[in-house]
């Protein structure tokens, strides 16, 4: 299988799984528009190497490692969303298949030199997360403020939104996207790095996060909690 | 690496001691961490207490007596941090450190001490003369958390004092220490944060004249590589050259790091308070069942569903309570008032009688429409504030105030306003943006609170039926919501979110809830009587005088022919800027009948009220809004709603006199 191929797919299984908890064959087939029975195949082949977990008639979820493809592959895939709609001015209509031919051939070192250029976007131009970057830096002036690029090697765990935890699921804050003074108030209330931080619960609808930090507990806007990135510890208990 | 500290020279702080007899105590801390609880033992005032954070929003004051002793008192509001965001952090900053008060009490939650004691230490670098004094001993206690008071003591350098404040225990103490510590200001020890920030901290105090505006040299230094925008000020004043070597430490501290300075030196603070914790604070196995009663209500109070249904029912309970009760006692005064003396609607006999015949209407409108509805309503809210809901709400409602640019915090002030828009309006200094603030007190002051619920009751419930006081109060809601899309959009500045920090919940205690009732009562009585007895003595007398006549000519255009009412609204409309619920008084007064469908037509009465519900705030609100946002947008909000009043009210009139 094309590496191409392989990113498309767990992308798709990704989005489909945000969605509906698990990816079905059909689920894939309808998005990718491809016949049923060659996603199968191809879910067999991505389970064989160790990207998905797949069970016949119930569809796939994706593995850990397969995880942190998918996650690597959207976050470049916004990315250049958001490059060709600010800097290009492409067409909103054609943005979105244009990014998906691109974004399997970028580089760490173009993905990095983009994501500086844009100065560091949170989200796509349709509104979705960017995921966190696997570099090795504690915040984003770090990056920015370089003028050589700063440390080049990266993480060897991969970095979620701490609004992407379970409920229950613990988190070391690892890295805090946004503008010094978010980052000024979420420290001052004890949301330094290195920090072991629990999910307590997330509000419905998109609502704030409730976080314990430092025996204390926390409710967070949804969209400041994005910024906080946290390497997870545990097992999901959910 | 501590050579070129300057620890000397706080003399200034204590210039104006010599002799004096009165001293100032501030008390100081975290939001929620039982600041107000300690002021009312140590002071016996009913300040306002409640289970969330930013209660106290402006500073108050009181007196303690101890030992021949007299001490001001002052609680500050919670704050979490010097570098302050909020206006009701930046009251506490600038009195601890522009005032200089004798001795600062920093307040801590013995639950919770690692967060508290980051704000503790940046008192201990501005080297307030400090007192620690760590409540809710009994709380952490259940939850297996013992602390050694001595080692804290010793660590911070300072004397510590454990208090129970809800009970009373350690005031002794506490008042005892405060007395030692105006005799003896304790100096607080130095705590040393990482090896890369003390050497840059070190270097530019040796660039730094001693104190620069009065402040220690090691807090400027501090403040200068936090690159805290007075601070640079102050400095480049007198020492120029230290700002630019302060710009290149700090350069350097932050390509080390990777981080702006200021969160480096927070980081620092919370380093230096984990290692503090670990060395006093030993964690039992014992009791997780406190904590799990939270998780447990709130297992239903944060329900996508039930938690909905809860809030729901919480408001409506609150609303519905505050009507049957309101009413109950409501008959109950004005029947016991009747015996004594009889409300002649008459305007007839010796100026004295006109007089006195005003001022008791008043008396008994104030007794028998607003105190009645208040007190119940108060009482309701003060419950489900000291038990911990209140920011359950917040939390729910979050999504839904992002809508109008507010955050789920605004759900506190929109809700004090079905009681009163003036405490209401206040207390929206809890919300950090003063975009957000100004927002949420326009929509404030559009809430029906008591003294509109009574105009529509009283006028369209009662003479009209209860479906359209309903529609009325539903109309409100919707216009909120639009206003306050269309306000956000218009006005300039940004939207931040909410962080706020959830309290856990417990039973509410009774005397603080009843404490909290009357405390918001009393302050509603000190305005209220006077100008209901006021109002009603002018408007009486003004109507024997005959001056009424020629202020309805003059609003007749309005209230005649845009609105269709009869002219002697006009008058009513200008009563009604004093007190809302003035308006049903002085109709009752001027057409000399309580039964208001004999003298105006179901239409009438609709508009009349929603008029009333939406025109200028009354005066109270408009002197509220004008010391909080300045006398230019208090005038703007008041044009806008009285605008909106006669436009809705216009539209109103001629579209329900096709169908009604």
């Amino acid at each position: 299988m094309a590496s191409e191929q392989l990113e498309e797919y767990l992308e798709t299984i990704l989005d489909i799984e945000e969605q509906q908890g698990v990816a079905k064959t059909s689920a894939i087939a309808k998005c990718l528009k491809i016949a049923p029975a060659s996603v199968t195949e191809a879910l067999q082949v991505l389970s064989e190497k160790g990207f998905v977990k797949y069970e016949p008639y119930r569809g796939a979820t994706l593995t850990d490692q397969g995880m942190e493809m998918a996650r690597r592959v959207k976050r470049r895939h916004r990315l250049l969303e958001v490059f060709l709609t600010e800097i290009l001015h492409i067409r909103e209509e054609n943005v979105h298949d244009e990014a998906c031919r691109m974004e399997h051939t970028l580089s760490d070192e173009t993905e990095c030199a983009l994501c500086k250029l844009l100065n560091a976007p949170s989200r796509c131009p349709h509104g979705s997360l960017i995921e966190a970057c696997n570099r090795k830096v504690e915040s984003c002036e770090e990056c920015l403020n370089e003028a050589a690029p700063a440390a080049t090697c990266t993480r060897d765990e991969p970095l979620i939104p701490v609004t992407t935890l379970e409920p229950g699921q613990k988190g070391t804050i690892a890295f805090i996207r946004g503008d010094n003074s978010v980052v000024q108030r979420l420290t001052d209330l004890g949301l330094t790095l290195k920090t072991e931080i629990r999910l307590v619960r997330k509000a419905p609808l998109q609502g704030p996060v409730e976080i314990a930090v430092r025996k204390t507990k926390l409710a967070i806007d949804h969209a400041i909690a994005d910024h906080i990135f946290v390497t997870a510890c545990g097992e999901k208990s959910g | 690496m501590s050579g070129g500290y300057v620890s000397g020279g706080c003399g200034f702080r204590h210039r104006h001691h010599g002799g004096k007899d009165v001293y100032t105590v501030a008390l100081a801390g975290n939001a929620n961490v039982g600041k107000s609880a300690t002021f009312n033992q140590l002071t016996g005032i009913d300040q306002d207490i409640g289970n969330w954070p930013g209660k106290t929003v402006e500073r108050a004051e009181g007196l303690l007596q101890y030992r021949g002793m007299r001490i001001r008192v002052i609680d500050l509001p919670g704050i979490y941090s010097i570098s302050a965001l909020s206006t009701e952090e930046q009251v506490s900053r600038e009195f601890i450190a522009h005032d200089h008060p004798d001795v600062v009490v920093n307040i801590v939650d013995a639950s919770a001490l690692e967060r508290n004691l980051f704000f503790t230490l940046q008192l201990m670098e501005l080297e307030s003369p400090l007192i620690v004094a760590v409540n809710q001993m009994d709380l952490a206690a259940k939850k297996g958390i013992t602390i050694d008071i001595r080692e804290l003591s010793s660590q911070l350098g300072v004397p510590v004092v454990p208090l129970v404040a809800i009970q009373g225990k350690g005031i002794a103490e506490l008042s005892d220490a405060i007395i030692a510590a105006i005799a003896s200001p304790p100096r607080p020890r130095r705590i040393a944060y990482g090896k890369e920030v003390e050497q840059r901290i070190d270097s530019i105090v040796e660039h730094l004249p001693g104190e620069v505006s009065g402040y220690p040299p090691r807090w400027t230094a501090i403040k200068l590589l936090e690159s805290d925008p007075d601070t640079v000020w102050d400095v480049k004043k007198q020492v120029p050259g230290t700002v630019d070597l302060a710009a290149v430490k700090r350069t350097e501290l932050e390509s080390i790091h990777g981080e702006p300075a200021a969160t480096i030196l927070s980081g620092e603070r919370y380093h230096a308070a984990e290692q503090i914790v670990t060395s006093v604070v030993t964690i039992g196995a014992v009791g997780e069942a406190r904590r799990s009663l939270t998780d447990r209500i709130d297992r239903i109070a944060l329900h996508p569903v039930l938690g909905y249904l809860l809030l729901a029912l919480m408001i409506g309970g609150l609303l519905v309570w505050t009507f049957v009760v309101g009413a109950w006692i409501s008959a109950i005064l004005t029947s016991l008032l009747a015996h004594i003396a009889p409300i002649e609607p008459l305007i007839t006999g010796s100026l004295e009688d006109i007089l006195f015949n005003g001022a008791w209407t008043g008396l008994v409108a104030a007794l028998t429409l607003i105190i009645p509805y208040v007190v119940p309503f108060y009482l309701f809210l003060a419950l489900i504030e000291d038990s911990g809901f209140l920011t359950r709400f917040s939390l729910m409602l979050d999504r839904g105030m992002h809508r109008m640019g507010l955050h789920g915090k605004a759900i506190i002030p929109l809700v004090l306003g079905f009681g009163c828009t003036v405490p209401a309006c206040l207390s929206c200094r809890i919300i950090e943006s003063s975009k957000q603030k100004l927002l949420a007190a326009f929509l404030v002051t559009l809430i029906p609170c008591s003294a509109r619920t009574i105009v529509i009751l009283g006028v369209v419930a009662v003479f009209v039926n209860i479906w359209w006081a309903l529609a009325l109060y539903l109309f409100d809601f919707v216009l909120i919501v639009i206003l306050g899309r269309l306000a956000f959009r218009l006005l300039p500045g940004e939207s931040v979110g909410m962080i706020m920090e959830m309290p856990e919940y417990h039973v509410p205690h009774p005397p603080i809830v009843l404490g909290q009732t009357w405390q918001r009562t009393r302050s509603l009585i000190g305005i209220v009587l006077p100008s209901y007895i006021i109002g009603s003595i002018v408007i009486t007398a003004a109507y024997a005088a005959g001056l009424l006549e020629p202020i309805n000519t003059l609003l007749s255009p309005i209230t005649v022919v845009l609105l269709g009412l009869p002219a002697v609204t006009g008058v009513v409309f200008v009563f009604g800027i004093i007190r809302k619920e003035m308006t049903i008084l002085a109709l009752a007064a001027i057409f000399g009948t309580t039964v208001f469908s004999a003298v105006l037509s179901p239409v009438q009465l609709i508009v009349f009220a929603i008029v009333t519900m939406l025109y200028i705030p009354c005066i109270s609100t408009i002197v509220a809004l004008a010391k909080e946002f300045g006398w230019k947008q208090a005038l703007s909000i008041t044009v806008i709603e009285t605008g909106l009043a006669i436009a809705l009210g216009a539209a109103a009139f001629r579209l329900l006199s096709l169908f009604m």
